[in-house]
């Protein structure tokens, strides 16, 4: 009955989108690639949170964990002028910040939420510090048609011609969505963030288990950042997360910790964002830029406040694993 | 038909053991939670481990299912004595237990419960068809019905045990542990599942059935273990010719009651007066119904019990913690019957909480604060709307010496302390508010002997200083050793009141047990 519901939802939307493409190709064009150019970080940082928050670990580091993945992965790239090289790091870092996370809380039991500030604060330390001007990386991600895929009208272009990281924050998230649902991984990962004292009784290993896709769950927080300093730009700045960790977080919510509708939640908000500044590019209406940057962040909290007492989080969320009561 | 263990007659040799237990000893710090235990379970038996609150048998079958390991003694599975690792490795070996708690995802359907811990796959996808069809398989043969795709959370308590046992016996169980289950049922269910188990066991089944209900004891047990502080006090063979009074006296002792010196009661004017009391359990079943009491200055009432017969709700329900449904509770004149918790303790009533963690102290908070959680707003701890520390501190420090609270200083937190002098802190509060009403709800719980005596002392002072004292306790000894009067509740209500000084324990377990016939 929901599933129904939902489906619905998306062929409206399909056919709204679809009915604005043969009105304005160009401009539907533009406007959907760039709500999707701004919700590829949101979506991979959303899926960090649907992994963590799945296995019982709340991880609000996302915007920590995306700042040191974009200041690595550009650093990296400008050091050996190798963007693979880039890349890698960048996950990579996504990783280490992700078994910080993991150890301190699911082994060493210290409050979730502790640690996730933990990593925000030594995230915007480190990268201020560590900072250099004027280095360059060779070149940035490079975009590139996905065959047959990107020949399709309006998806082609918008989903299909994209850089490497936005295409793997596609898949991911259908991928996320087929594993957590369909796979013993997902089926255990479910129980020990719901319930972790029954998963112990049938014999998982609650621990170790969250151990894991805590940590793994970093690579795409690295990756995020990545996005953000080699694929969407071709630079870092101090900060360059601005808020979208946190963002993340809102569309975890929103999208009811699955991951397909929290990829239709980011895009939604990368719509938004993307329509707000069309109009305003058009000058259809106009307002200060301020208010359209304003967007974003408000609409979260309309949403958030909708959503609320509507869905629900993992029982477990938050509360470490103690065996034995 | 009761015996010492010793006595315990052997069974037919043909039956074979299933599981054999000797001279099992657990112990937490000074704590003998088991001492020297031996028990026996053949192969489609039930035996029922009896026995209060505290006597040990949560942690004896703790033990069996690998949750604990035994400071001494063996543990033979099926004439396997290596010890038991962990709850993995005592279901390999045919142990499932039903906790009282069920280890069920709320979220999940049945069928995704069974299967979880060992999932079947094809191609890395669950075999979720697979898992629907063992539950249906499993719940035709042994009759119990269970719809495999409903969702944990939406299906009855009783229906959520009946998953519990299917996924016990899909892990191919042959000895299933049940610790209280029929706690959380209601009466149409518990009899249903006494049936259940009935069935299990003549299929081959062994059933450990852990419980302080005589009559579930005596409905479908074939032996069973009395435990009584962490002894197997007595056994009994044949259930056949026992009683369920056989099975009170076995189950409280006949140890020397813990007397208290007090003098002679002079019970002044009524000062509770409780008329057809009904209130509600957590799961909207009456629990307390058709309750009358009265309680007078002076005296100490005791209320003696099973657990579980609306003793809490009661008690939370005189505090104003929970609404009643009916009746009336009056102090004195005024109707205390919706007054909530603050005003209540305004009205006069100290109340000394069953859950002294939860509903008597804030943990984290210092012992100072704590002693005056019932008049932090009055004067002389608040002037206004501001808190005088140094009053709240002045006290502190008086009622540590009074109630000899044993910690370093008043301002460390009362979490720290040990559970007797939490408790003395619970009691000290209360007690120096001089309240008409004192309240005391299994106040020596988890509590070292000599904070046992101490409180005590202090309760019948309170008495003597005129206080009426409602006293509800799961101890018969502590009720024999401090009531002036006793009265049995049984199924939410009074069935008998008894004076203290010719009451009889054996009579009052027989009362306890729900048997008013003779």
């Amino acid at each position: 009955m929901r599933n129904k519901v939902w489906l619905g939802t998306a062929v409206l939307v399909l056919v709204a989108a679809y009915a604005f493409y043969f009105a304005n190709p160009n401009i539907a064009v533009s406007m959907f690639s760039n709500a999707w150019f701004l919700a590829v970080p949101l979506v991979l940082g959303a899926m960090v949170g649907v992994i963590g928050e799945r296995s019982g670990v709340v991880n609000i580091g996302i915007e920590g964990q995306m700042l040191v993945g974009a200041f690595a992965g550009f650093f990296a790239a400008a050091a050996t002028q190798s963007v693979v090289v880039g890349v890698v790091a960048g996950a990579l870092s996504g990783i280490a910040m992700g078994a910080f996370l993991a150890f301190t809380t699911v082994k060493g039991q210290l409050d979730q939420i502790i640690a996730g500030v933990v990593i925000n604060i030594v995230a915007t330390g480190i990268t201020s510090f560590y900072y250099e001007s004027g280095k360059t990386i060779p070149r940035g991600l490079p975009n590139f048609d996905v065959p047959l895929l990107s020949k399709i009208p309006l998806i082609g272009p918008v989903f299909f011609s994209d850089g490497p990281i936005a295409l793997f924050a596609l898949v991911i998230a259908l991928v996320l969505h087929f594993l957590l649902f369909k796979t013993r991984w997902g089926l255990r990962t479910r129980a020990v963030g719901e319930y972790p004292s029954a998963a112990d009784t049938a014999g998982i290993n609650v621990v170790a288990l969250r151990l894991f896709n805590v940590t793994m769950a970093g690579t795409l927080a690295g990756l995020a950042g990545t996005y953000l300093s080699m694929e969407a730009t071709s630079t870092f700045e101090r900060g360059m997360s601005s808020g979208r960790g946190f963002l993340a977080l809102a569309i975890l919510i929103f999208g009811a910790w699955r991951p397909l509708r929290a990829l239709a939640a980011a895009l939604f908000f990368g719509f938004m964002s993307a329509s707000a500044s069309q109009l305003q590019a058009s000058d259809v209406v106009n307002i200060p830029q301020q208010f359209i940057n304003l967007l974003p962040y408000v609409l979260t909290l309309v949403v958030l406040a909708a959503a609320a007492g509507r869905v629900r989080a993992p029982g477990a969320v938050g509360q470490p694993f103690v065996k034995g009561d | 038909m009761t015996q010492t263990t010793s006595e315990v007659r052997e069974s037919p040799s043909s039956r074979e053991t299933l599981l054999e237990i000797e001279g099992l000893s657990k112990s937490f710090g000074t704590v003998h939670a088991n001492q020297d235990i031996s028990l026996r379970v053949d192969r489609g038996e039930i035996v029922a481990l009896l026995g209060e609150n505290g006597a040990g048998k949560s942690t004896l079958v703790k033990q069996i299912f690998g949750l604990m390991t035994p400071d001494a003694g063996t543990i033979s599975i099926k004439g396997d004595a290596t010890r038991i690792k962990d709850p993995k490795d005592a279901i390999r070996r045919g142990i499932g237990m039903v906790h009282q708690h069920f280890q069920l995802v709320p979220v999940m359907t049945v069928a995704e419960n069974m299967m979880l811990g060992h999932e079947s796959a094809k191609g890395g996808i669950l075999d979720l068809d697979g898992a629907r069809r063992m539950v249906k398989e499993l719940s035709a043969k042994h009759n119990l019905a269970v719809d495999p795709d409903a969702e944990i959370e939406d299906l009855p308590v009783g229906t959520q045990q009946r998953v519990e046992i299917l996924k016990a016996l899909s892990r191919k169980a042959d000895l299933l542990i049940l610790d209280e289950p029929t706690a959380v049922l209601t009466p149409q269910e518990t009899d249903e599942l006494l049936g259940v188990m009935k069935e299990l066991a003549a299929a081959g089944t062994s059933i450990v059935f852990i419980t302080h209900k005589l009559r579930e004891v005596l409905a479908v047990a074939d032996r069973c273990y009395v435990l009584r502080q962490g002894k197997v006090v007595g056994g009994v063979d044949d259930l056949s010719n026992t009683t369920t009074s056989d099975l009170a006296s076995m189950m409280v002792g006949r140890d020397v009651v813990l007397r208290v010196d007090k003098a002679e009661a002079t019970p002044g004017e009524t000062v509770l007066s409780i008329k057809g009391l009904q209130v509600k359990d957590d799961r909207g079943l009456p629990a307390v119904d058709g309750f009358d009491l009265e309680v007078r200055a002076g005296e100490i009432v005791g209320l003696a019990g099973v657990e579980g017969n609306g003793q809490r709700e009661l008690v939370e329900s005189i505090a104003g913690m929970r609404p009643s449904v009916g009746g009336s509770v009056h102090l004195g004149k005024d109707d205390i019957t919706r007054s909530n918790a603050h005003d209540t303790n305004n009205a006069g009533v100290g109340h000394i909480p069953e859950d002294r963690e939860k509903h008597g102290l804030v943990g984290g908070w210092s012992i100072a604060d704590n002693l005056v959680l019932n008049r932090y707003d009055e004067p002389p701890y608040a002037k206004g709307f501001v808190r005088d520390f140094g009053a709240v501190r002045e006290n502190g420090v008086k009622l540590r010496e009074e109630f000899d609270i044993r910690s370093p200083n008043v301002d460390v937190p009362a979490g720290s302390l040990s559970g007797g002098n939490k408790q003395k802190v619970v009691v000290a509060r209360e007690m120096s508010a001089r309240p008409r009403l004192l309240m005391a709800a299994q106040p020596t719980r988890g509590v070292d002997v000599g904070s046992i005596e101490f409180i005590h002392r202090r309760i019948v002072e309170a008495r003597d200083a005129g206080a009426a004292v409602l006293l509800v306790s799961a101890e018969l000894d502590e009720i024999l050793g401090l009531a002036d009067r006793i009265a049995v509740i049984h199924g939410g209500k009074v069935v008998a009141e008894v004076d203290g000084k010719d009451a009889d324990r054996t009579e009052i377990g027989r009362l306890m047990a729900g048997d008013t016939d003779h």
